[in-house]
């Protein structure tokens, strides 16, 4: 699986989005990416693509796109 | 408003002594009484009967909706823990703060544990956030505490009793490695110290273990910081045992104890103890009213707060544990003042 289909598909299960409202997506912008939905993305992120991410780059991922951006500290490329 | 907060956030959260965070302070606060007098006309209104940087009383968030930022720009409004009945603080976030108190909160909680995050027990139900409408201040505290760690585990199920089939898990799975535990002061004692304790029963669980939220329900138990530390190191291998002073109003910019049981200021906020008869400057050893004061509000005028505690300095830059700026204790609620904390306020259903 390569990686954007693996990120969209983590997030379209934790927040059970449609893919197309995947480019929009922000935190607090949906009723499921509360901070309780925020820490199960990053737990499942996490998971996916084996990495832990630093706790400051936890608070910034602040939506679907800073969340690719942030990824590449990690070498991970979406 | 002139706030290099970058600035701040890459200072150690210990290492300013006395004068250079008299200097700190002097400036920032100057700039956030300009900010919230200019956004916050009730604050504005305080201020030209008190005049400049009022410590206001933590009651006022009670009775008043107090912000500096205007409707469409609130992101998340956070209440504090109280009794039934009890009406409620009602503290405005926007995302720049908010963000600003989840990053306060990780440094100052990694000077004692460090970077990494590590594998997280959470002494308390996964109940406490499932309902995400009620979003209570012991939620909204485990939560801000869950994002310094990794593999979020609850310690207690839905009925405040310990789970054990997950607990021994978790101790399985982390086994000699160093782990976070962190729960409220009084469901620690009660669902986790006292059940261990019944049945002898120790947990093979290494690392540091974070309570906070008020002694006044342990107190009245007759519990001493001095027995809960030892309590704690009995049924578990936690080789640190840390309590912290916060308050919703201040989310972030908590007081830590250190290893020789100091609470102690970080760079993001700072303490004064007031003489409750005329609030002038209490001296070093004497009980009086706790004032304190965050950089980290913009979205609300709560950077300056008269508390309901009472506390006492015990000293200035001079810790033997190394880290600068005041440090104190905690002596426990005013006479008269209300219930609060999300220790003391708890009631088993």
């Amino acid at each position: 699986m390569n990686n954007l289909k693996k990120y969209n598909e983590i997030f379209m299960k934790v927040f059970s989005v449609e893919e197309k409202a995947l480019e929009e997506l922000e935190y607090q912008g949906i009723d499921e990416w509360d901070s309780v939905g925020h820490m199960e993305l990053i737990a499942e992120l996490e998971d996916g693509f084996d990495i832990m991410m630093d706790t400051d780059d936890i608070i910034d991922f602040s939506s679907y796109k800073k969340g690719i951006e942030l990824l590449k500290k990690y070498e991970v490329e979406v | 408003m002139n706030i290099d907060y970058s600035y701040i956030f890459n200072l150690p959260p210990f290492s300013l002594d006395k004068d250079e965070k008299h200097k700190l302070y002097e400036e920032i606060l100057y700039e956030l009484q300009k900010h919230h007098s200019g956004n916050c006309f009730q604050y504005n209104k305080l201020c030209s009967l008190l005049g400049n940087n009022p410590a206001l009383p933590v009651r006022l968030f009670k009775e008043y909706d107090l912000k500096s930022i205007s409707k469409d720009e609130i992101y998340k409004v956070m209440t504090s823990s109280g009794t039934t009945g009890q009406t409620v603080s009602k503290i405005y976030l926007d995302r720049e703060t908010s963000a600003r108190q989840a990053k306060a909160l990780n440094k100052i909680v990694s000077d004692f544990t460090g970077k990494t995050r590590l594998p997280m027990l959470i002494i308390d139900s996964n109940k406490v956030l499932k309902d995400r409408n009620m979003f209570s201040a012991r939620g909204a505290g485990i939560l801000g505490f869950s994002m310094l760690g990794r593999d979020m585990t609850y310690a207690l199920d839905e009925n405040m009793n310990l789970n054990l089939t997950v607990i021994d898990e978790f101790c399985q799975k982390y086994e000699g490695q160093a782990v976070l535990m962190f729960g409220f002061t009084f469901m620690v004692w009660e669902h986790f110290y006292k059940p261990l304790s019944k049945m002898g029963h120790r947990l093979d669980l290494a690392g540091t273990l974070i309570h906070g939220g008020g002694w006044k329900k342990l107190a009245s138990e007759a519990v001493n910081p001095e027995e809960f530390i030892n309590g704690l190191k009995m049924v578990t291998n936690a080789d640190k045992v840390l309590n912290y002073y916060g308050m919703v109003e201040q989310t972030g910019s908590i007081f830590m104890e250190c290893e020789y049981g100091h609470l102690h200021a970080s760079v993001f906020s700072d303490i004064d103890i007031l003489r409750a008869e005329d609030f002038t400057a209490a001296d070093v050893g004497e009980k009086g009213i706790i004032k304190v004061t965050s950089l980290l509000p913009t979205s609300y005028p709560g950077h300056i707060l008269l508390s309901e505690d009472e506390g006492i300095l015990e000293g200035v830059d001079d810790c033997p544990c190394g880290r600068k700026g005041k440090y104190f204790k905690v002596c426990g609620r005013m006479q008269g003042a209300e219930i609060r904390g999300c220790s003391d306020t708890y009631e088993r259903r």
